[in-house]
């Protein structure tokens, strides 16, 4: 199951795959134990001429350990996961760049704040569907969407933040470590053109990214 | 009178039944619509066809008249889906036989582009049908959202709910309590009429310009709210109308079956001798009352949004709405959905476990318990939909540690139907098969949940066909499941005759491997990224290797389509031509067994006296392996007289 992921290229969402396979061998452990037992009794206590059905109520002892032991896995998995949560979700420190990045049918406008470093100002970059960064540098994105809401899902850095109308969502984050090519799908339902709304992640190595800078703001 | 419908009785003279003695005041009435007979019963009255058959007040034609309804809606809901899935396998290829084009024939080619739709945006002209939603035979990607939108609305609102909560809960809730029918028959009536009124206004949505509604079945604001993000108009209003319409249908229903559980149970019924469909037919009851209003309110300040010129879910700087608010509003009542989607399936199968069985349920108290429990939690889980949303991250830790909890009573009920089966004497009948099919489904449906309620795992798979894998295991795996087992099982109670046998084994072997075919590649599909409610996965490179998976679900799709043909001719056909039923071929100890076959007006005779719960099965001592509930104690078990 787990070779069907795509590659992971996030320095931060390790932490999901490695839950991803933790809960696949739980489920696997627990389906195989619960289907393995339905077998056996099916064939076990089918119906044969002469055999009566045992007269049996229930166990109040195997209540109270099935309940207990459900618990106690859900809750360690619940534990394993509120830090990884939590760190995933929060607004970076200290990025090292920082997108805007608006949704709107069908396209995304990634806004790069330029020299000066802010967003709103004249050296202000807007490209459509291209989203520029340095490998393994801390990017911030700042997420909105001008008209309905859209999804920002970039399969290959486990990541994925719906975008919505007039808000402006700062805790995306991510540090891309191979350079290359990737799809930025839209995974929310927007509209007609859905389907056809992708834009592309280019990680580059510093080098080719300073290039890319300067040849957008040649001073 | 309702004992002479469905009755043929050209079969009759071939079929000896040792019981038949004792319920047959019917042998004199041959044909179903022959309304001018003689009934010889001491309930007799006169009924016009129309008072039998169409505006009938008596609960179990209500419920037939919802299985019916329900059946056919299950065609609709699936044609969609087919239609949608040979897009997914064959994106921009024009469907069979109604699409062959001789554009596609000429050139091999098609040119659908959304530019036309663009410009067609703002222009009011008048088009084919078949023109608008598949020009040239292919779905438009605009086509392909009112599919699988109207899809899953039909399936949830339409199938789904109508079959298990509106069929099984009017035939079987005054059945089995042992009462005469509903405490509001009228209600009842007017609860079925609604829900026709509401598929009416949800049919004539496919038929108005600009199509039918588009914004999923969860219809996102502010998707839903303007129709210049979706190019649809009046069918997403149609759509918001029509489902407050069957809101109405189930509020109705709901407070019936409630007032019915809590005030009219036979004497000795006590709530710890209900069998665990009625209880979970009456948490699903109380979930409805409470749970529909919320939806009812969220689609009136839809329809304001979109017709009144209102602000609830837009952002506009003067209007102060939310686009959240909309979805909060709509999994508030979602959540709760989903387990008055699930919870008479597992009544159901409850029962086919322990008759089937020979055994009574293991836990019958922890089996309620964990009922209660799961329709409490539902309430409290709604943020888990929403992990992605946007919703401050501090309330999805919250919103995980409830989800999670749920396992626990799913757990519970799991192992006691195993427990139930654990030194029984399985009979592998029709109903028990499908009973061990809703288990099995229901175990991975629920063990694939955990992956979605664990918050970081979820921001991957999130909106992918992992959930889709889920809701259809959940859903079709565990209701529908439940839902043919339930059909196959009371069959002989509805109409008096058996269904044929050989053909339901068919039907379950076809649908239980196509099933898993279908949905079980959905899971590799969501691990791979493939995102859900997009027409064309070969337009991503990352989804380049699905192709062949896609089609397979695809082939698999249409023979779990086809193979529910049989079910549907078997249902029909045998109303005619079945074998005629005993009184309890399947030797149940429940209440609606001792009614005579097929159930007269008023049900019972006499309104039985219960002596005990409703699983007495293989009791130590005695002759029989069944104890009815309203046999007295002592008296020598036999069946019926």
């Amino acid at each position: 199951m787990l070779r069907w992921l795509p590659p992971n290229i996030s320095e931060y969402a390790q932490g999901i795959d490695t839950l991803f396979e933790l809960i696949y061998w739980i489920t696997v452990v627990a389906f195989v134990l619960v289907m393995g037992t339905l077998i056996v009794f099916l064939i076990k206590y089918r119906h044969r001429e002469g055999h009566r059905a045992e007269y049996i109520e229930g166990s109040t002892k195997l209540e109270i350990i099935w309940t207990a032991a459900t618990t106690v896995i859900v809750f360690g998995l619940a534990m394993l996961s509120f830090p990884q949560w939590n760190n995933l979700k929060s607004a970076p420190d200290n990025p090292d760049y920082v997108v805007q990045v608006r949704g709107e049918q069908f396209n995304w406008y990634m806004i790069y704040p330029g020299p000066d470093n802010e967003i709103g100002t004249e050296d202000d970059l807007e490209l459509e569907n291209e989203l520029h960064v340095p490998e393994d540098k801390l990017v911030q994105i700042i997420l909105t969407s001008k008209d309905v809401i859209h999804s920002f899902f970039i399969p290959n850095l486990r990541l994925k933040q719906d975008a919505l109308p007039n808000r402006f969502l700062d805790n995306i984050k991510f540090q891309a470590r191979e350079p290359g090519t990737y799809e930025i799908p839209c995974a929310e339902l927007c509209g007609f053109g859905h389907t056809t709304m992708v834009g592309f992640l280019h990680v580059h190595t510093q080098e080719e990214y300073d290039d890319w800078v300067k040849e957008q703001w040649p001073e | 009178m309702q004992e002479n419908e469905n009755i043929s009785h050209e079969h009759d003279d071939d079929e000896q039944h040792e019981h038949a003695h004792d319920d047959n005041d019917t042998p004199q009435h041959t044909h179903e619509h022959d309304d001018d007979g003689q009934h010889e019963h001491e309930h007799h009255h006169e009924e016009s066809f129309i008072r039998k058959y169409i505006f009938s007040l008596d609960h179990k034609m209500i419920g037939k008249q919802f299985l019916i309804y329900g059946l056919i809606m299950l065609f609709v809901g699936g044609g969609l889906a087919l239609l949608f899935r040979w897009q997914l396998a064959y994106p921009g290829r024009p469907l069979p036989i109604i699409g062959a084009s001789q554009q596609y024939i000429d050139e091999g080619e098609i040119v659908t582009s959304n530019d036309k739709r663009w410009d067609k945006i703002f222009e009011s002209e008048k088009e084919e049908l078949m023109e608008t939603h598949f020009p040239n035979g292919v779905i438009e990607d605009k086509t392909y959202n009112m599919l699988f939108t109207m899809h899953a609305t039909i399936m949830v609102f339409f199938v789904v709910v109508p079959i298990l909560v509106g069929a099984f809960g009017n035939f079987l809730i005054p059945l089995m309590i042992g009462t005469r029918d509903m405490a509001f028959p009228i209600l009842n009536m007017l609860s079925f009429w609604l829900a026709v009124l509401a598929a009416i206004v949800m049919a004539a949505g496919f038929f108005v310009p600009g199509g039918h509604a588009g914004a999923g079945w969860t219809g996102y604001a502010p998707l839903s709210v303007d129709p210049q993000w979706t190019d649809v108009g009046w069918g997403q209003n149609l759509w918001a109308i029509s489902l407050l319409i069957q809101g109405f249908s189930s509020l109705v229903g709901s407070i019936n079956y409630i007032t019915t559980v809590i005030n009219m149970r036979a004497p000795g019924m006590t709530f710890f001798r209900l069998p665990l469909v009625i209880w979970s037919l009456f948490i699903v009851a109380i979930l409805l009352l409470l749970a529909f209003p919320v939806l009812s309110s969220a689609l009136a300040l839809l329809i304001f949004d979109r017709l009144a010129g209102t602000t609830f879910f837009t952002t506009t700087p003067e209007g102060g709405g939310d686009p959240l608010l909309w979805q909060h509003l709509f999994w508030f009542f979602g959540h709760p959905e989903v387990y008055i989607l699930i919870l008479p399936g597992m009544g159901i199968a409850s029962e086919l476990i322990a008759v089937n069985s020979r055994k009574p349920i293991f836990g019958y108290r922890s089996m309620v318990y964990a009922m209660i429990a799961i329709a409490f939690l539902g309430w409290i889980v709604w943020g888990h939909h929403m992990f992605q949303s946007g919703m401050r991250p501090g309330m999805g830790s919250f919103f995980m540690t409830t989800t999670m909890l749920i396992a626990v009573p799913s757990a519970i009920k799991t192992f006691n139907w195993l427990g139930t089966m654990f030194r029984g004497s399985i009979r592998f009948t029709t109903p028990m098969l499908h009973g061990i099919a809703f288990v099995s489904m229901f175990v991975i449906g629920g063990l694939s949940g955990i992956y979605m309620a664990n918050t970081p795992v979820d921001i991957y798979i999130h909106d992918t066909y992992y959930i889709v894998a889920h809701i259809h295991y959940v859903v079709f795996g565990g209701s529908l499941f439940a839902m043919f087992g339930g059909i196959v099982f009371w069959y002989p109670k509805m109409y008096g005759k058996y269904m044929n046998d050989t053909l339901n084994k068919i039907h379950f072997w076809i649908t239980f491997i196509a099933f898993n075919c279908t949905f079980f590649p959905m899971h590799i599909l969501g691990v791979g990224g493939h995102m859900r409610r997009i027409a064309n996965p070969q337009f991503y490179d990352f989804l380049q290797g699905f192709e062949g998976m896609n089609i397979f679900i695809t082939m698999s799709a249409f023979t779990l389509g086809f193979a529910q043909l049989i079910l549907v001719f078997n249902f029909f056909w045998s109303m005619k031509r079945g074998k005629v039923a005993e009184k309890n071929p399947w030797n149940v100890t429940t209440l609606e067994w001792e009614a005579p076959t097929p159930v007269p007006h008023g049900n019972f005779a006499q309104i039985p006296t219960v002596y005990r719960g409703p699983y007495e099965y293989s009791v130590p001592g005695e002759e029989s392996d069944w104890l009815p509930q309203a046999q007295p104690e002592h008296a020598p078990a036999s069946a019926g007289d």
